[in-house]
């Protein structure tokens, strides 16, 4: 994995897009080292972070690497507490400070298998920039809950779509579309992120399936390097593994489950 | 040597610069504690930098900007423990609350996995500030008098360990209470410890009691050669209300410790309340966030003080700290 520089850093927002209903953050980190598909970063704009209603927020908070081309990176945004509130508010100009890239990311495809990346809302973000660095042409199945949520499909090429609220493409969930693949051609590997539910039903579908899944995991994390122990789900056979440090990207084989609470980023008080 | 108790520190300064102990192009001074020679005074609180983790994700550059001018382990318990089911955190304001469980992989594996890792960031990093050493100080809890006495006894045994401090928030099977709460229990407690070590021995109290004061003096008259304070003071938090039914506690732990920000003023007060009391050396920590906090610790008597939450903000919350300090 790519290591980080020893402290946070002050970079520069050279843009904020709308995309639905999320938000793409975008910032110049010309200096910081390349991220592999998968590595996180820890964001906190470097003003007005603190001193917001209940004080909060007061640690960073954890977001993919979306995309990193040029200089820039890419964060995927969604506005569902204080920190991402603050976060989605930044405009080009403002500090934020990072500290990344962190854990262990996405591997390549072995024994020919194709890749699916199966995306769930916000969670779609590290398999843009999986998209990017893969060779071969992936299949690409993203879940949404409605329209709005959907327009983020265009952060990936050649997506296709599920609604909950059946707004755009498939009405349904975006894992009626995965065992759709998987009944077609097995012979693949499985990239998932999402909302726990949904990262749990595809777990769950892989393993009886015999396909082998890499699930990119969130958390809330107070420090996202290993220091705080906070952001633990259950590992197969027993204890826990950090997300952080172990993760975000772990072999779905390593895990038990999916936990309930492995898709918040707002450490604690879900929105 | 270890240096005897309270001839280590100056009370208008709350510790004692000094030219000797360093390497000669180590820089102009260095801050005497329990007989250690440290680069500076700002070190990390115990379970708050796992300096393993940290190689892993920064890399040679952990060693080279190594943050501490001593390490503190986290807390090691005979046994292995897995820590609490998750959620274990909770973002308070200006805060955090932790319920973490004391994950560790018990004595032995510490001992053989562990140590041996947490040696060699250190020897580097001593290496990489001209050659002053970074002193390895263990963390240890026990919950009975004989478990305390087998993990100082071990840490005694291994000279990569400089020190060993005493985590004494840990409930008494029989009362319930924590041993570190009621001055009596921790005075025992602390002789205990005491007679299995002539390592600096570092008594890390709870705020969580009637008297912090009383219970530092019961550790000085055990036998410890500093005090550390404050461990985080017991919280809680609450899951959202779903339909009539009252909210469950959110952490899976039930209850757990604060800290940050939100309890500086606390950390402050305890700081000032045993270090009135005591003549042994006092780590200062709660909160502290700039040199500013750090140095209203010192002033109120701290030798030391330990960063904690901040770090989890920035890796290198405490390099930073200690050269605002310096400067």
């Amino acid at each position: 994995m790519s290591e980080a520089p020893f402290s946070r850093r002050l970079l520069a927002v050279t843009g904020m897009d709308e995309l639905g209903s999320y938000r793409v953050l975008r910032v110049a980190d010309p200096d910081g080292p390349e991220p592999e598909p998968g590595q996180f970063a820890m964001l906190a704009a470097a003003e007005r972070w603190g001193g917001g209603e209940d004080e909060r927020p007061y640690l960073p908070r954890a977001f993919s690497v979306a995309r990193c081309a040029g200089g820039e990176a890419h964060f995927l945004l969604e506005d569902v507490g204080p920190g991402t509130r603050r976060l989605c508010e930044l405009r080009e100009g403002d500090g934020l400070w990072a500290l990344g890239p962190l854990g262990r990311g996405f591997t390549e495809p072995s024994d020919g298998r194709r890749a699916i990346l199966a995306g769930g809302g916000v969670g779609i973000a590290p398999l843009a920039i999986l998209q990017d660095a893969l060779s071969d042409a992936a299949t690409v199945l993203l879940g949404f809950r409605d329209g709005a949520r959907a327009e983020g499909a265009a952060l990936l090429r050649d997506a296709r779509v599920a609604t909950d609220d059946g707004s755009a493409g498939h009405h349904g969930l975006l894992t009626e579309l995965l065992e759709r693949e998987l009944q077609h051609d097995s012979h693949a590997v499985v990239y998932a992120c999402g909302p726990a539910p949904m990262l749990e039903a595809v777990r769950a579908m892989c393993a009886t399936r015999g396909v082998p899944a890499q699930l990119a995991l969130e958390a809330g994390m107070a420090c996202g390097f290993g220091a705080c122990f906070g952001c633990v789900v259950p590992r197969r056979g027993g204890g826990f593994l950090r997300v952080c440090i172990e993760g975000p990207v772990v072999d779905a084989a390593e895990i038990e489950r999916v936990d309930e609470h492995a898709d918040r980023p707002e450490i604690g008080q879900p929105a | 040597m270890r240096e005897s108790a309270g001839d280590s520190r100056s009370r208008e300064h709350g510790g004692s610069p000094s030219s000797q102990g360093g390497p000669p192009d180590a820089g102009p001074s260095t801050i005497s504690f329990c007989g250690l020679e440290l680069a500076h005074r700002v070190i990390n609180g115990s379970g708050t930098f796992d300096a393993i983790a940290a190689r892993k994700a920064f890399g040679a550059a952990l060693e080279t900007e190594f943050p501490f001018a001593a390490y503190v382990s986290k807390t090691i318990t005979l046994q292995p423990r897995a820590g609490n089911p998750p959620p274990r955190l909770w973002e308070a304001a200006s805060g955090l609350i932790n319920s973490i469980g004391l994950p560790n992989k018990g004595l032995d594996g510490y001992i053989a996995e562990d140590l041996p890792q947490l040696a060699s960031v250190t020897e580097a990093a001593g290496r990489a500030h001209a050659g002053r050493p970074v002193p390895l100080i263990t963390n240890v809890m026990g919950s009975t008098a004989e478990e305390l006495s087998t993990l100082v006894r071990a840490c005694d045994g291994r000279s990569e360990i400089a020190a060993v401090e005493l985590n004494v928030s840990c409930p008494n099977v029989k009362t319930g209470l924590d041993i570190g709460a009621d001055p009596r229990q921790l005075e025992a407690v602390v002789l205990e410890a005491r007679a299995q070590t002539r390592k600096p021995l570092i008594v890390k109290l709870t705020p969580n009691t009637a008297d912090v004061a009383a219970c530092a003096q019961a550790a000085q008259a055990g036998g410890a050669d500093a005090v550390s304070l404050i461990n985080t003071l017991r919280a809680m938090a609450l899951a959202k209300r779903i339909g009539g039914r009252p909210p469950a506690p959110w952490l899976g732990g039930g209850t757990g410790g604060l800290s940050g920000p939100a309890v500086r003023a606390v950390a402050l007060a305890q700081v000032a309340a045993v270090a009135a009391r005591v003549s042994i050396p006092v780590v200062g920590m709660g909160g502290v966030q700039r040199a500013a906090h750090a140095r209203d610790l010192i002033d109120v008597g701290a030798t030391l003080v330990a960063i904690g939450t901040e770090t989890f903000r920035d890796p290198a919350a405490g390099a930073r700290i200690a050269l605002e300090l310096q400067g």
